[in-house]
């Protein structure tokens, strides 16, 4: 018994310890954020003060990547979403090894070194839109970071378009084609709607991923900047509060994000605890079955 | 000639790719023997194809083969390639073994080859050993509740983008950093531990970098065992290591692996924590890759050293993975 408890507050002070690591250095780089001294110090702590946060306003080349991040993580949903869906699509539609050969070749992006996809884009589209003429068309710092991130962007749509994809069941495909729907119909109508969770998890994370990329778009980029790559230069030059003061908003608005997130959840479940237990009262007959709608996955 | 070659063998792969999907569909018993264009209808056909060709070709394969085409020429002004100084050479391969300067051994290339892959193995095993006991504690002990709150727990500190949160690590490990400051208040050291310069700070900084990526594969691998498993070797007497080690670990192998292996090229290829957490006598492969970039704009030579990045990653991957008995077609799933 004994041996249990020391067990027990042994996993305890480990995942203490593991959430001290994760959370610790963010914390100190918060507190950086309030206090006065021009290098960021959390102590002594001398002065609470929120300048570092009108500095970081008025940060011209910070609000100016921060526009071009905003464009680039557009483009790369508009790119990466369609190509993942329409990847996973096909990857439904082939069988055995020509499958597994399709899926080797699409995920490798994923495991490819950002420095490596990075390099390639600019040295192919250098290349390439010489060789078509659209040099002034495409060779610019946002649209190849475009192309870069979503080589290996596209791959994470895929898996995550394809997980829901494999639960469709393709008896609603036939009842739409037998009832006289066109296959153009079939997938507007039928596919797309079955999709739309995974479509916007999808574009949630590809604008996510794109937003934070530095590996890729430091090479890609060429002379543009984003958000990313201004932060980069900034903490080689040496560093001010204003980073902190950035980290600080941004740690807000995911602890915000993690939040609803729960409290969204939580509902969910009581709700379909409520429909479990109507169902249940349904199934002896105490309520009219149309009650009984099963929950929205 | 050799950008020819380029375009030759996607072309080519292509056309095996589709012999074999035109094979395999034969042999599969598909109840509705319906082709692909039939099955979705001709135009939305021809775009999906159209999209995953553009992806394929013109996102990934063509420059991956562009970057290695670009890797054995020479160095060249604008003007000058395509021109008659523009053939194909081993030079930029040669300059990793032999300085061209001055046709010395290149040590200093090959070790910090060797060091950013010794490095990156390092900080894999070391974030096996810290993610391992998490996971299992996730997998097996929580309620579903609980393991969604540690999940968003783990998931919160990756919304802050590496560069910040490389500057976070720094501000503890700078020389009057917290950490230094805490050390010397309580009297355990008296001048400033060099942890930036000793390359602490870096293994820090690559270990912290890529947590969440060995985490969700261990965590998957796990919670799909069976707790009656685990309920009967103890029962049957089985301390608790012998539990994971006969148990759990070769249940969860393929998700092990796969998270090594990611953590493994993720460092490896890792440009923002040598950057900004190394010391300034660290040399890492992919700074220097970067240096020829943006330094040098030698491209055909960061080109190779790429390349060659590439393939010393993908040869110790395949070896560690034969060592250890997992297939490829595991590890990716």
């Amino acid at each position: 018994m004994s041996s249990r408890a020391i067990i027990k507050v042994m996993i305890g002070f480990y995942v203490v310890l593991f959430f001290a690591y994760l959370f610790g250095p963010l914390l100190v780089m918060s507190i950086t954020a309030f206090n006065t001294p021009s290098y960021p110090s959390a102590y002594p702590f001398e002065g609470f003060t929120l300048d570092w946060f009108v500095k970081l306003w008025n940060h011209r080349a910070m609000m100016e990547g921060l526009v071009n991040s905003v464009i680039i993580g557009i483009g790369v949903i508009c790119v990466s979403v369609p190509v993942g869906l329409a990847a996973a699509i096909v990857m439904n539609q082939i069988y055995y090894r020509a499958r597994s050969l399709y899926y080797l070749v699409t995920v490798s992006p994923v495991l490819t070194p950002g420095v490596i996809i990075g390099i390639s884009t600019v040295i192919f589209w250098r290349d390439f839109s010489e060789l078509t003429g659209t040099r002034p068309l495409l060779y610019k710092g946002i649209v190849l970071s475009i192309f870069g991130q979503a080589s290996f962007i596209a791959a994470y749509c895929l898996l995550i378009i394809m997980a829901r994809l494999q639960r469709f069941d393709r008896a609603q495909e036939e009842a739409a084609l037998d009832l006289g729907a066109s296959y153009p119909q079939v997938f507007w109508h039928i596919l797309l709607p079955f999709l739309r969770p995974a479509l916007i998890s999808a574009a949630v994370i590809a604008f996510l991923s794109s937003f934070e990329n530095y590996n890729t778009t430091t090479f890609a980029i060429l002379a543009d900047k984003t958000l990313v790559t201004v932060l980069a230069g900034e903490v080689r030059q040496g560093t001010t509060p204003a980073l902190s003061a950035l980290a600080v908003i941004i740690i807000t608005i995911s602890l915000l994000g993690a939040i609803a997130y729960e409290v969204m959840k939580r509902r969910e479940e009581r709700q379909s605890a409520r429909i479990a237990e109507r169902a249940k009262l349904a199934e002896r007959g105490e309520l009219a079955p149309g009650d009984a709608a099963p929950a929205p996955a | 000639m050799s950008r020819l070659l380029v375009y030759l063998i996607p072309l080519l792969v292509i056309v095996v790719f589709m012999l074999m999907a035109h094979f395999e569909k034969r042999l599969a018993h598909d109840p509705t023997h319906r082709g692909f264009f039939e099955r979705n209808g001709t135009v939305l056909g021809i775009v999906f194809i159209a999209l995953v060709a553009f992806w394929m070709l013109f996102l990934v394969v063509l420059p991956y083969l562009y970057m290695v085409q670009e890797s054995f020429h020479p160095k060249l002004v604008a003007a000058e390639r395509g021109g008659p100084k523009d053939m194909l050479t081993l030079e930029q391969y040669r300059s990793f073994f032999i300085q061209p300067t001055d046709g010395e051994v290149n040590t200093t290339h090959l070790w910090a080859f060797f060091f950013s892959l010794a490095v990156s193995a390092a900080v894999t095993v070391l974030n096996f050993a810290i993610c391992y006991p998490l996971a299992y504690y996730m997998a097996q002990a929580g309620s579903v509740q609980k393991v969604r709150l540690l999940m968003l727990a783990l998931i919160v500190p990756y919304w802050v983008n590496e560069i910040l949160r490389a500057f976070s690590l720094r501000l503890l490990l700078a020389s009057k950093g917290l950490i230094n400051q805490a050390l010397m208040g309580l009297g355990i050291t008296d001048a400033p531990v060099d942890f930036l310069g000793s390359n602490v700070g870096l293994y820090v900084g690559l270990s912290y970098a890529y947590l969440l990526v060995m985490m969700f594969p261990l965590y998957n691998a796990v919670e799909s065992l069976d707790k009656n498993q685990i309920e009967a070797a103890r029962d049957l007497g089985a301390p608790w290591w012998r539990i994971h080690k006969d148990v759990v670990i070769p249940y969860a192998k393929p998700g092990i692996a796969s998270g090594c292996t990611m953590v493994f090229m993720l460092s490896a290829g890792s440009l923002a924590a040598p950057q900004f957490l190394g010391g300034p006598k660290t040399l890492w492969f992919t700074s220097i890759v970067y240096d020829f970039f943006f330094q040098a704009f030698n491209w055909p030579r960061g080109a190779a050293y790429a390349f060659l990045l590439l393939a010393g990653c993908i040869a110790l991957v395949m070896l560690m993975l034969r060592l250890f008995k997992v297939s490829l077609g595991e590890t990716i799933r």
